[in-house]
């Protein structure tokens, strides 16, 4: 019963750290129908802004107040990156067939991952460390460190601190998405661009929104996986990417509650298959394969996601 | 005095198709004006392309003095242009509340609030589903719907593309007494129809279109009595 508990809540912190992610996926398809594939590398730079700002502000303390502003220079970041990515190489190629954008995407995160890898260290300007290899990221005072135990439970405060962001992004998205005027713009721009149009909705403008709100939202997530790992590298992105991809697949792409969802059920099957898969195909080693295959048993029997878009229209 | 809307000219195309080839048609305000034509005429292709959906291959659209065919289309509905496009296009996973404030989401004004009560005035039943999503809505509830969404920009001029299609006559009736009551209120329309015998029965000024071109133009009335018309879009020989 402790290792199902302990493999819950590991389950659990590893999903939140998905479903952050997965959400930037689903929005900007749910606008563009286009699947980022560069969006993990958002996330990785976020975790290199929150720890660029960190080597320049504040080398050498620890103390929480820290945090905000690490989570500030994360979140310029990897919005800075999601816009310019936008502007330069997603939108010459509206209209164009959905396969130029797709390799656009894969192109341009491989040119960020590059990027990071052989210029991070370059930086005029700055001292940072080289991201040839991995880099220690900042121990903060209140979320590095055993939270609490209990029944032989260990629950760590960063898994804490990861939870509790997504808990408090996802409430901050519903009321976005459904009590804002710019949140119902979106959503009509993702149930008919050009009737939105019609109704003097800017669509160039909703979609940097979405790659905005995705990039801020992977940025966070940037941070938590920083403190939960307590190094980063500019390779981060690339499986946690996918993970999410996954996980926003699983709960209905263009779906923003699927993709919370989505995230938490891969992390928690993630979690309890490393535990109690027996034999040879157990332990962690085997922990993506099981991820994956509940992607496809997801995909044969509910091909529109666990909550894949109702449909209800009927025009 | 000059027109409110003046279209001149008119060519648009779909790659090397050209499905409206040099229309010339006028609005003045306070009118009801119709463009009748069967499928493919390039009626459709018209009003997107009024309403900057489309971009002109050649040809001027002025609206009130100033050439729009070059505004986009997010900017258009600001001067006071609306337009219902055919199939009603309301947000089906919204609710119809929710799809009528979309309408006056160019608006920052306090009037917002009045305009929806005029609203479910002029059609109770949006008013008594308001927390509806739209997507349940028959055809004719949609229709009204999409209407009352276009009002709430408080146009100058409101385009209306096919309001009565697929609806059942006693619907199409009603809608067609409201485009009435709009006008008797003050807004300019202008009406694409394929059933031509309501909309002329209305309408101040008719235009014919057949595959991209205006063949015929005249009075409501002329149009009506005209032997061609008849022939053509009433059904009779």
């Amino acid at each position: 019963m402790d290792t199902f508990a302990q493999q819950l809540v590991n389950g659990l912190t590893l999903g939140s750290l998905y479903a952050l992610i997965a959400v930037g996926y689903t929005v900007v398809y749910g606008i563009v129908q286009l699947i980022n594939f560069a969006h993990g590398e958002v996330f990785m730079i976020g975790a290199f802004g929150a720890l660029s700002t960190y080597l320049l502000l504040f080398q050498g303390q620890t103390s929480l107040w820290i945090l905000p502003v690490m989570i500030i220079g994360a979140v310029i970041a990897s919005v800075a990156t999601a816009v310019i990515m936008e502007r330069v190489a997603y939108r010459p190629l509206r209209g164009a067939p959905r396969l130029a954008p797709l390799i656009t995407a894969i192109g341009i995160s491989v040119f960020l991952q590059e990027f990071v890898r052989l210029f991070y260290d370059k930086i005029p300007g700055t001292n940072f460390p080289s991201a040839k290899q991995r880099i220690p990221f900042p121990r903060i005072e209140g979320v590095t460190g055993t939270a609490f135990e209990a029944g032989g439970v260990v629950v760590q405060k960063s898994a804490l601190f990861t939870i509790g962001c997504l808990i408090m992004c996802a409430a901050l998205l519903w009321y976005f998405i459904n009590r804002t005027k710019l949140g119902h713009a979106m959503q009509a721009v993702s149930q008919d661009p050009d009737t939105a149009r019609l109704m003097g909705i800017n669509v160039d403008r909703i979609i940097v929104v979405a790659f905005a709100l995705g990039a801020a939202l992977a940025a966070i997530a940037g941070v938590a996986q920083g403190l939960q790992n307590a190094n980063i590298n500019f390779k981060i992105g690339f499986t946690a990417g996918l993970k999410a991809f996954t996980a926003a697949v699983l709960g209905g792409i263009g779906n923003i509650q699927g993709a919370v969802v989505g995230g938490l059920v891969l992390g928690v099957v993630e979690a309890l298959a490393t535990q109690y898969v027996p034999g040879q195909f157990g332990g962690s080693a085997w922990k993506d394969v099981w991820a994956f295959a509940l992607l496809i048993i997801v995909l044969v029997f509910r091909p529109q996601g666990l909550l894949g878009a109702k449909v209800v229209d009927r025009a | 005095m000059s027109p409110m809307l003046e279209v001149r000219d008119l060519e648009v195309a779909y790659g090397k198709i050209t499905a409206v080839k040099g229309i010339s048609f006028s609005v003045d305000e306070g009118q009801v004006v119709t463009l009748i034509g069967t499928n493919g005429a390039g009626k459709t292709t018209t009003l997107r392309t009024i309403s900057g959906l489309l971009r002109p291959a050649a040809g001027s659209i002025t609206f009130q003095g100033k050439r729009i065919d070059e505004v986009p289309a997010h900017d258009i509905v600001t001067l006071g242009l609306a337009h219902s496009p055919e199939g009603r296009r309301i947000f089906p996973r919204m609710t119809v509340e929710e799809n009528l404030l979309l309408g006056a989401f160019a608006r920052n004004d306090k009037e917002i609030r009045t305009d929806l009560q005029a609203a479910y005035d002029l059609f109770p039943i949006l008013g008594e589903r308001s927390q509806q999503p739209a997507g349940t809505f028959s055809g004719g509830e949609q229709q009204m719907l999409a209407m009352g969404r276009a009002m709430m920009s408080r146009p100058k001029l409101l385009m209306l593309d096919e309001p009565s299609m697929g609806l059942s006559p006693l619907m199409m009736k009603r809608i067609m007494s409201t485009v009435d009551t709009l006008r008797s209120q003050g807004t300019t329309i202008l009406l694409v129809e394929q059933n031509a015998q309501a909309a002329l029965k209305l309408a101040d000024k008719g235009y014919v279109l057949e595959v991209g071109k205006i063949v015929l133009e005249g009075t409501g009335k002329e149009l009506l009595t005209s032997d061609d018309v008849r022939k053509a879009y009433l059904g009779e020989d």
